[in-house]
């Protein structure tokens, strides 16, 4: 896993989410663990589509419900 | 002051229904944002009330991406958003273009949808925003000649309702401003028989002024107003009772 995507994944939790750092681990569940709803969800997504200038379907945010699973998508995603 | 250095944006704002919005919301000390199609008559309003002038074509993604950027720059993150513009190109159906119909929905409908795309972010982020839809009563009646108008302003209620349900969580109130018929340069077409049937019908009996609209507006985006959402008032002197 990428430490680097890792930890913009968990910079850009903390700002959406505003959420302590120490609070987002790898296996930190959005929904169960960090308090988000289905809105802070979809706000989630929209930044990290900005911060790695991809695109994620709605289709597939389903795939993203943890920390850990947001960095594993996006590095499906990035260009290699 | 209600609005003191709030920031609101008014589309449609260089004449009638409109101007008049922008106009007693700088009276109670916001900055406003004017919009219209040409700098010339959103400057025409903002001069006079001593608000800021922005063109954009609400209809089109780009220039209200455009617009909303602007609008933060100069003036801040906006905490109401009024969407008023709105177009007619009446006819019967039978002679209806494809494009009036077009036309109509994509300035009257779109337009909302764009705008309230755009604030909606950042009303989130600040859990805080009133977004006011003109709509009018024919989207709840129709009316011959307006059927594009009709399901155009009727679609409206429709998007306030789902906004409104949408972005509640945080804060957020979306409601509807239904006016009955209202002199401006819109209703100027009008047939003297229809404004006195107006006069005739309803237990207001005059038709309304744009002024009459406002303060509706005014109190669905005060702070007060916060449990208040996805609801439409009917300003029209009682003629669709």
């Amino acid at each position: 896993m990428s430490e680097d995507i890792l930890s913009r994944v968990r910079k850009v939790t903390v700002e959406e989410l505003s959420v302590k750092e120490e609070e987002v681990l790898e296996t930190s569940s959005f929904q169960d663990d960090l308090g988000a709803d289905s809105l802070d969800v979809v706000e989630l997504v929209m930044a990290l589509e900005d911060e790695f200038g991809i695109e994620i379907p709605d289709d597939e945010v389903g795939e993203i419900k943890t920390v850990g699973a947001a960095v594993e998508y996006i590095e499906k995603k990035l260009p290699k | 002051m209600q609005f003191q250095d709030q920031v609101v944006v008014v589309t449609g704002a260089s004449r009638g229904i409109g101007r008049s919005i922008a106009e007693a919301f700088a009276a109670e000390g916001a900055k406003v944002a004017c919009v219209a199609t040409t700098i010339e008559g959103a400057s025409a309003t903002a001069e006079a009330i001593g608000g800021v002038a922005f063109a954009a074509d609400v209809s089109n993604q780009e220039s209200v991406d455009a617009l909303f950027e602007a609008v933060a720059t100069q003036l801040g993150t906006p905490s109401v958003l009024v969407n008023n513009a709105g177009i007619t190109r009446d006819t019967l159906l039978i002679r209806m273009k494809e494009e009036d119909w077009d036309r109509v929905i994509a300035v009257n409908l779109k337009g909302a949808f764009l705008c309230t795309k755009a604030v909606a972010k950042t009303m989130m982020k600040a859990r805080y925003g009133r977004i006011i839809n003109i709509s009018s009563v024919v989207g709840q009646g129709g009316a011959a000649g307006q059927a594009n108008y009709a399901a155009a302003k009727a679609g409206l209620f429709g998007l306030t309702k789902s906004v409104a349900k949408e972005l509640g969580s945080r804060g957020i109130t979306c409601n509807a401003v239904a006016p009955g018929f209202i002199e401006t340069d819109m209703t100027s077409g009008l047939s003297e028989d229809f404004k006195q049937m107006v006069e005739k019908t309803a237990p207001i009996a005059r038709l309304g002024t744009p002024a009459d609209i406002s303060p509706a507006v005014l109190f669905l985006a005060s702070p007060n107003s916060g449990y208040i959402t996805g609801q439409t008032i009917t300003v029209d002197g009682g003629l669709t009772l």
